[in-house]
Order: structure tokens, then C-alpha cells, then sequence
């Protein structure tokens, strides 16, 4: 089984947990994971907040690598590029006059034929149905699944999971041993893009969603958005200052979750990167 | 008479926003839950359905008063208020447009300075490397705001993690991303 791999930028830097979580996850399910050859940044929050051609063209080159490379199908863990690549897909297929401005700005051709899958839609397509007998060391820990807006919204887009209660998380939480709770902030913006230029901001949205996880006793915040990780793990002084008090609930990854789950070793899923320390 | 018959004329900025967007201001009948549910309304000078009324007006000193505003440069496209509104109004679309507006006709709110470097600095980085470089990042927006000291005690804690790379990678394609930009630049008047 194979499957291209859109990682991102956070992910080959700040985030470079995730990658190591998502190869890890992958490597012992059996899924080849591969790397589509000389990968651009998507352009995120800045391009299409400052200029919607390069919020299109950017993301558009990324597919027709893929479509180039012979992939069929790419898995995009971090989600705000997989909202980006999906956002521009449907874009181009909404307006097909788009085509032509984007294929000679990249010089590229673009079909619109390789398919997307966020790391939930992946791992339910391809690790869930075989996991049967191979959870040796359920995660029981009480978990807050967060999914921060870019994984569910725009649904008319993304068309994945509910955009006021999503539930993929948690039942992917379920399956790994551990137990989701009700909790208000599920979808609810960490602050993101404004994580360096407006720190201030992210105390506030970020300390509220970590008070509700741990006002209603969740001992770990479950992600698949390396915004949101670096926003609740790195953050956490900017945090913990806001909110006056100090909370120290780790933030891991679903993949990691899932990979401690299956018995491999914590270093291999990138535990000892974080600020919070992980001690569960 | 079916909604869009009873807009059928909209003119000002609205109209140059449906002609260039497709949203439509018009549909928008002040529920509200798209202020009530920004993140960010707080930090606004207009939250949300403040700018669809005042869209609505078609009154230039209005308009003029959402290209100016701190508001459309805070806003997060979290997509929350898209996902609430009963109309259906890509609100999020819409701020995206009055950006880049904003920025080609010199109207960036001053206190949005900030917010808008780092856009700027993100861009350059992938500009000229195809994929973002975090240090490099970093050290240009610290030279176009001269906030040289935030950040300084996160950067080693992240270097002892492996989580921030010395080098920047250079894809090959780097004439093809940079082209990319200049082809929208020169449609833009040179904003990034």
C-alpha cells in the first residue's frame, strides 16, 4: 500500500513530531508514505490573505507534482495545508477558467485528479479496518479531541466531519483505548497565524480552550494541526499568563496517540520535543 | 419578488465584492451570530456584521471606513462565522478580498502593521527558497518591525527539540515558485 505525502513546512521543522508520529504509524500498519518530489510551501494564511492568485497557484503546483509523480491519492497531515490544497481544488473545478492562469503561472500541467485526505480520513481509510488485536497498550487517559477550524470548516468545501461537534476524533480515540470527553471548544480557532505578529491574541483564544479541557478533567489535548500544537505546547507561557494560573496538560498528536497505542517507542514518535512535557 | 430580484442592484463596494467574489453582502439580514461567534470581534473595531451593514449602505465614507478598519487585518479566517451563517455568506472570502484591497490602495490600518509584515515576511522566505524557513522568517520580520527581542527565549528551546532547521531547504523548482510571484505581482502593483 501506497500513498503520497504532502508534509508541509511546521512539519519539517517546528513540527517535526508530527512527520515522525505519521512515518511511525504508517511504517507499522504498512502503508509506504512517499514524499512528493520537490514540494513547495502552500503559501497559507499569508498568501490568500494578501493576494488570491498566489493562494491558488501555490497549492496548485503541489498537485501537479503529485499528478506528475504518478500519485493517485496524497495524505496532508498539517491542516491548514490540507485546507489550502482542498480549497484550491475546488476552486479550480468550480471556475475552470482558473485553470488557465494557474497552469501558465506554474508552468504545470493540472488535471485536478489526485485525491486528498486530511490524517483522520487517512488513518480511517487505511489503519482503522486492520487495527483489530494490535492496540497492546491502550492509551487510558481521559482525552479533549481538538480539531481547530481548518480540519471541518469550510464544510461545504472539506465536506468531512460535523463543524460544531466533529466526531472522527474521538472515535479514533476510542479504538486507541482511550476516552474522549463532551468538552465546548472542539472547533473553536487557537489563533494561529497570529501565533508571532499578535501573541497577546493566542493567550487568550488558546488559554480558553486549554481551561475547558482541563475544567472538565482531560488529562491530554488530541490534535492533527501543527498550528494548533505549537499554539498550545509553545505557547503555553504566553498561556499560562493569561489565564493566571499554570495548567500542564500535554498537547500530542492523534498519530502519537495512536502510535503509543500500538507499543512503538516514545522516542520514535517525537514525545521528548515538546515544551509540556508528556508524562502520561 | 425572490431575493435576488430585490438586490438586483448593488453598486460600491458590495457590488465590486459580488462581481470579484460572488458573496453577497445584500443576503446578509443582521442575525448577528457571526459576531457573536468570532474569536476575534473583541479585538474589532467592527465585528463582522458590522461590515455587512455597512456594505450595505453603500455609502463611500462607510467603505471607506472597512478598508481603513483594524478588523478585516485581525480576522483569523477561522471560517466560523461562514459555518454559522443562516445565509450562507462566505464572510471569510469576502475579508480576503478587502485585504488585498486594502493593501494595493495604501489603506492598511496602521496598527495592522504588525500583522501584515509577518505575512510579508512569510512570503519573502518562500519566495526565494519554494518552502517557508523558520529562522529566516523570523529574522526578516524582526527587520521590518523591530521586535528583535520577542521570541529570543523560545528559538534555542526549539533548536534543543530539533524543531527549528539552521538551513533552509531549497527545492529546484525555485525560478518556478518565484515566477509565480512575480506573475502576481505585477497584476498587483508590487504588494509582496
Amino acid at each position: 500500500m501506497t500513498l503520497g505525502l504532502y508534509p508541509g513546512c511546521s512539519l519539517k521543522g517546528s513540527s517535526r513530531e508530527y512527520t515522525e508520529s505519521v512515518l511511525a504509524v504508517a511504517q507499522a500498519c504498512g502503508i509506504e508514505l512517499v514524499e512528493i518530489e520537490d514540494w513547495n510551501c502552500c503559501g497559507a494564511t499569508a498568501a490568500h490573505n494578501l493576494n488570491k492568485e498566489l493562494s491558488l497557484a501555490l497549492p496548485a503546483r503541489i498537485l501537479s507534482l503529485a499528478e506528475k509523480q504518478g500519485m493517485n491519492e496524497i495524505v496532508v497531515p498539517c491542516a491548514a495545508c490540507y485546507s489550502r490544497l482542498t480549497v484550491t481544488k475546488y476552486e479550480i473545478a468550480e471556475h475552470p477558467e482558473l485553470n488557465e492562469t494557474i497552469t501558465k503561472a506554474n508552468g504545470l500541467e493540472y488535471t485536478g485528479s489526485v485525491g486528498i485526505l486530511n490524517i483522520i480520513q487517512m488513518l480511517d481509510k487505511y489503519v482503522t479496518p486492520n487495527l483489530e488485536g494490535r492496540i497492546i497498550k491502550p492509551f487510558e487517559h481521559k482525552v479533549a479531541c481538538y480539531y481547530g477550524c481548518l480540519l471541518v470548516r469550510p464544510h461545504e468545501i472539506l465536506k468531512f466531519d460535523r463543524e460544531e461537534d466533529p466526531q472522527s476524533m474521538d472515535e479514533l480515540m476510542l479504538k486507541a483505548g482511550a476516552t474522549p470527553i463532551d468538552w465546548a471548544f472542539k472547533t473553536e480557532c487557537c489563533g494561529a497565524g497570529l501565533s508571532v505578529s499578535r501573541t497577546s491574541s493566542v493567550g487568550r483564544l488558546s488559554g480558553e480552550i486549554l481551561k475547558d479541557a482541563a475544567d472538565r478533567g482531560a488529562e491530554a489535548i488530541i490534535v492533527a494541526c501543527p498550528m494548533c500544537q505549537s499554539n498550545l505546547d509553545m505557547r503555553r507561557e504566553a498561556i499560562n499568563s493569561y489565564l493566571g494560573e499554570k495548567i500542564d496538560i500535554p498537547v500530542l498528536y492523534a498519530t502519537q496517540v495512536l502510535g503509543l497505542a500500538l507499543g512503538l517507542e516514545r522516542k520514535a514518535l517525537g514525545l521528548q520535543r515538546h515544551f509540556v512535557p508528556v508524562n502520561i | 419578488m425572490s431575493a435576488e430580484t430585490h438586490h438586483s442592484v448593488i453598486s460600491g463596494l458590495a457590488g465590486e465584492i459580488l462581481e470579484h467574489t460572488g458573496v453577497k453582502a445584500s443576503h446578509c439580514y443582521q442575525c448577528g451570530k457571526c459576531s457573536a461567534g468570532c474569536p476575534l470581534s473583541e479585538e474589532m473595531e467592527y465585528p463582522p456584521s458590522y461590515i455587512m451593514r455597512m456594505l450595505q449602505t453603500d455609502d463611500p465614507v462607510m467603505e471607506e471606513k472597512i478598508l481603513r478598519s483594524f478588523t478585516i487585518w485581525v480576522c483569523l479566517t477561522c471560517e466560523m462565522c461562514y459555518s454559522r451563517c443562516p445565509m450562507s455568506i462566505d464572510i471569510p472570502k469576502m475579508m480576503d478580498y478587502l485585504r488585498e484591497k486594502s493593501l494595493k490602495e495604501g489603506k492598511a490600518n496602521p496598527r495592522a502593521k504588525h500583522i501584515i509584515a509577518f505575512h510579508k515576511s512569510f512570503l519573502d522566505s518562500i519566495r526565494t527558497t519554494g518552502r517557508l524557513y523558520e529562522i529566516g522568517l523570523l529574522v526578516d520580520y524582526k527587520a521590518r518591525t523591530f521586535k528583535v527581542m520577542q521570541d529570543m527565549i523560545l528559538a534555542p528551546k526549539m533548536l534543543v527539540r530539533g524543531k527549528l532547521n539552521i538551513f533552509p531547504e531549497l527545492i529546484k523548482g525555485r525560478a518556478g515558485v518565484s515566477s509565480i510571484f512575480s506573475r502576481s505581482n505585477k497584476k498587483n502593483k508590487k504588494i509582496i
